[in-house]
């Protein structure tokens, strides 16, 4: 990894840089299934692999992909990582073992997770149980990021578009894509097979890894495969922008609305222990539902996320088309 | 004791190699990499605490006593996903800089904008 | 609901956000959006009445028991920053309608309501939190929703400082979590009450010397404080004027206290300034950003940025407060957080009403406003005065308790250093109070008229504000100062 880093510091061609930053990813989630860490791993090899890799690509499609040869101010940059490196080293010094059972944070607050979850909320994966119970208010902070971050980026790249324009962009769209027929059959028959599998995932986090962050990722995945493949205009016939600026504010509103309605009914915000006569019982309809608020949000979130992106793209492809042909 | 803490001080050289690149690179993309590889590599350093020595993976199962702690695992998560978020907004905020100013090299923004800057004060003077 | 109220301050803006982006009309959503910060408003007065009838109030989220789940704990310090933050945000939404016409472009309008409240709820969050890891968690709310709304400014400087501020608020926050990571490994709890009660038995360790480190420069990177301020004029200056104004008066605020809140209540006063010479440190720079500020401020043609250098060096006059780790030291620090909030918000919409009449706010085009525009421009020149510390101000309340805690301590070379750099102040201000009054309008048959109600009413409410609380001090003094008492009550 040591090696990816570095290479990434010395590389001037920017899509190498990109691709390095997705192997980079995926040796982390790799190292994370090794630390034990199933949940993180798989969200780390969707994100840090896969969408922040597509991001990039498109965005250095625009912006082109050479970075000027001059590095500057090398020496302070390296006297700050220095300093900083050398705290945190001195830092490490008192600092328990990887791996040893007595470190503090083995003694305090986990053990009570490890061993009362189960009787508590009655999900096997403790890592959901602490995520969507015990601190769901930090999952529900999360969402919102991801719901502001949504929004962020359709305020800075959302471009009000006309009717003729987007016909003749469908037409260089379908052009281009006649040529990958062969992948396109076979695209067609996997999309569905994925979306099959979003479903298990959100549905399979209370016993294995998974849940609706995964779920999410993996649903607007098998979206934005369709739109690679059949052209931004087609998937956006099929989902229209404002239906999916709708699921994302539905997903917050329901995440939120479990944590009303439980204040409705007598609890603590978040309290799912009185959602249903049995406790256990209200831990798991709470869960089931935040997990789909949880999904929907993410899921819309990074389709409104790649298909501004994309949008920009044609946008750019379309001008210099235009600036391409007035010469002639 | 040296190589217990061997990993951390790997993991530290990888933290300081993004934060290098978000300081010292002039290319917008570049430094938005160099924060990813900086955020990256704190979770492997929270994910690296979480480890214990025989456990498995927190999903209860029969027969199993020692669980890795599964709280960083989740604040990861979370962190995760905050890292996304914000690389997200980063790229959309260099691609209307790419538009607005024609270049994503950090120098020639300077200089543009303190081309226009002295151009306005020009202006008044005369 | 009484019970809820922790809970309701950060819930109604966060849940008014998505409904927001579902409402179809502009009109409909601003008001809506006055209404949701109004509520949080209303909430937080109703919390610094409870809690300063009955002491700290402390809400399990879920129901689980504190270290467990997700406290919110309510204490005099952070009730009160959570009046001023939702005060300011709802007194400054009353203008946004008007201003945005003119600088954001009609179908942006709806996002621009929903970005705002979203930064609002994570303001709000860090604030009313008890969890190192949830104020993470919102700190990155807030700033991306910042982010978003810098870049929505119509220059295209506004994408570049947007940028900046990205880069830096992002090393800020990943160093923020690296500190309550390391903090999280030697204690194994991430709940404040739970750490400051742990953290003592392993404080002679380096670990949590470098969680210190990392914390504190992580929050001053999000201060801006000298000399990691160099994101901010820019930000401030190309933003659009609305956003200026709210985080003018609060943004900075919301970082000051967590300076506070992570140095007093986590780690512990006597951790914090005795093992780690934090007072000279903070002293010295504090002094260096007042200086160092106030005078590029005099050198700026740009009265938005004149303003936005300012109000770097007023974080100096905090930070020296800061520094004094007295009580008196720090009730001035939470008073001038108060005042500096009401001032800056007065100015900063004043100067929006200025580019709405007038397109931009270039000292040189300020020529003669004050007979054309005299309530705005008054209302400037009041901001202004306080900004020196004239009496009958607000400002002067608070450089009134500065100096006294200076003199108290008896170290009078800096209370000197402070009045000198108040000067500077003076030399800013009437720049701006010559162009205005004194020199005749560029264009002799311009017809610049006053700015509408809908900006006058706001920025007015604020300037009485301004001379009420510099005349009656009781509410803002008597707060500061328990909320600063029952922090030093913790430490000691």
């Amino acid at each position: 990894m040591v090696i990816v880093a570095f290479a990434i510091i010395r590389m001037k061609d920017l899509f190498a840089v990109v691709m390095l930053l997705g192997i980079y990813g995926l040796i982390s989630a790799s190292f994370f299934i090794v630390m034990d860490a199933v949940d993180v791993a798989f969200t780390e090899a969707a994100v840090g692999a896969g969408i922040s890799t597509l991001l990039m690509l498109v965005v250095i499609a625009m912006t082109g992909r050479k970075e000027k040869a001059n590095r500057h101010k090398p020496f302070s940059a390296l006297f700050i990582v220095l300093v900083t490196g050398g705290l945190l080293i001195y830092g490490t010094l008192d600092m328990p073992h990887i791996g040893a059972v007595d470190a503090p944070i083995h003694k305090h607050v986990a053990p009570r997770y490890i061993n009362d979850s189960m009787a508590e909320i009655g999900v096997p994966n403790i890592v959901t149980s602490v995520l969507a119970s015990y601190r769901a208010f930090d999952t529900f902070g999360e969402v919102v990021v991801i719901f502001t971050a949504g929004i962020g980026v359709l305020t800075l790249l959302s471009v009000a578009r006309r009717k003729e324009s987007e016909e003749e962009i469908s037409s260089i769209n379908d052009s281009m894509h006649e040529q990958h027929l062969v992948i396109r059959i076979v695209a067609k028959m996997l999309i569905p097979f994925i979306f099959l599998f979003a479903l298990y995932v959100q549905f399979h986090g209370d016993f294995g890894p998974g849940g609706g962050f995964q779920a999410g990722v993996i649903f607007a995945a098998a979206t934005i495969l369709y739109a690679m493949l059949f052209g931004l205009s087609t998937a956006r016939k099929v989902i229209n922008q404002t239906f999916i600026q709708l699921i994302a504010a539905i997903g917050v509103l329901l995440y939120g609305s479990v944590g009303i309605v439980s204040l409705m009914s007598g609890g603590n915000f978040f309290d799912y222990n009185v959602l249903a006569s049995d406790p256990i019982a209200g831990q798991h309809l709470g869960i089931l539902l935040i997990e789909w608020g949880v999904g929907c949000t993410v899921a819309s979130v990074m389709i409104i996320i790649f298909f501004n992106f994309a949008g920009r793209q044609e946008l750019h492809q379309q001008k210099e088309r235009v600036q391409n042909q007035e010469p002639s | 004791m040296l190589m217990d803490l061997f990993n951390h001080w790997v993991v530290i050289t990888l933290m300081m190699s993004g934060l290098y690149i978000v300081i010292a690179q002039g290319n917008l993309i570049k430094k938005i990499v160099g924060l990813a590889v900086f955020q990256t590599s704190v979770f492997i350093f929270y994910i690296s605490m979480a480890k214990v020595e025989g456990g498995t993976a927190p999903i209860l199962a029969d027969g199993i006593t020692q669980y890795s702690n599964p709280l960083p695992h989740v604040l990861i998560l979370t962190a995760i996903v905050v890292g996304i978020a914000t690389t997200a907004l980063g790229l959309s905020l260099v691609v209307r800089i790419k538009e607005a100013y024609g270049s994503i090299e950090e120098d020639e923004i300077q200089q543009q904008d303190n081309q226009a800057l002295s151009e306005s004060n020009l202006e008044k003077e005369a | 609901m009484i019970a809820h109220l922790p809970i309701l301050q950060v819930i109604i803006p966060l849940m008014a956000a998505p409904i927001c982006l579902m409402l179809k009309r502009t009109q409909l959503v601003w008001l809506f959006s006055i209404i949701a910060s109004g509520l949080a408003f209303a909430v937080s007065i109703l919390l610094l009445q409870q809690v300063m009838a009955s002491g700290v109030i402390s809400y399990e989220l879920g129901g689980w028991q504190a270290p467990w789940g997700i406290e919110y704990r309510i204490d005099k310090l952070n009730a009160f920053l959570l009046l001023i933050i939702s005060g300011i945000s709802t007194v400054v939404l009353f203008a946004a309608q008007t201003s945005l016409e003119k600088e954001i472009p009609k179908d942006k309008h709806i996002f621009f309501y929903v970005l705002y409240l979203l930064s609002l709820t994570g303001m709000l969050g860090i604030v009313a939190t008890g969890d190192a890891f949830n104020v993470f968690v919102f700190l990155e709310i807030s700033s991306l929703s910042a982010y978003a709304l810098i870049g929505m400014g119509n220059k295209r400087q506004a994408l570049w400082a947007s940028y900046q501020y990205l880069i830096m608020g992002t090393i800020g926050a990943t160093f923020i979590l690296i500190g309550i990571g390391l903090m999280y490994q030697m204690t194994g709890t991430l709940n404040m009450h739970d750490l400051s009660q742990r953290l003592p038995e392993v404080e002679q360790s380096r670990t949590v010397l470098a969680a210190f480190a990392f914390v504190i420069v992580g929050v001053c990177l999000k201060l801006a404080m000298f000399p990691l301020h160099l994101w901010l004029p820019n930000a401030y200056t190309y933003a659009p004027s609305i956003v200026t104004a709210f985080f003018a008066a609060t943004a900075t605020k919301v970082a000051v206290y967590l300076l506070i809140r992570f140095t007093f209540s986590v780690f512990g006063f006597s951790f914090s300034f005795t093992h780690i010479p934090l007072q000279t440190i903070f002293m010295a720079l504090g002094l260096v950003g007042i200086f160092v500020a106030s005078t590029s401020a005099i050198y700026q043609n740009n009265v938005k940025q004149l303003f936005a250098y300012s109000s770097i060096a007023q974080i100096g006059y905090m930070i020296v407060g800061f520094s004094l780790s007295t009580v008196t030291g720090l009730t001035a620090t939470l008073l001038h957080m108060f005042n500096h909030a009401l001032m800056k918000g007065a100015i900063f919409l004043a100067l929006a009403a200025v580019i709405y009449r007038v397109g931009n706010v270039e000292l040189n085009n300020l020529r003669g406003l004050g007979r054309q525009m005299p309530l705005t421009m008054a209302a400037i020149v009041i901001g202004g005065l306080s900004l020196i510390g004239v009496p009958l101000t607000v400002g002067f309340v608070s450089k009134w308790y500065l100096l006294m805690a200076l003199i108290e301590q008896g170290w009078w070379p800096i209370a000197v250093l402070i009045l000198l750099g108040s000067m500077l102040a003076v030399i800013y201000v009437w720049r701006i109070v010559e162009v205005a009054y004194f020199k005749e309008p560029l264009n002799k048959n311009s017809t610049i008229k006053e700015a509408p109600m809908s900006f006058l009413i706001p920025i007015w409410v604020l300037v009485i504000a301004n001379i009420y609380f510099g005349i009656d001090t009781r509410l803002s003094v008597g707060v500061a100062e328990a909320a600063a008492q029952s922090l030093f009550g913790v430490a000691l």
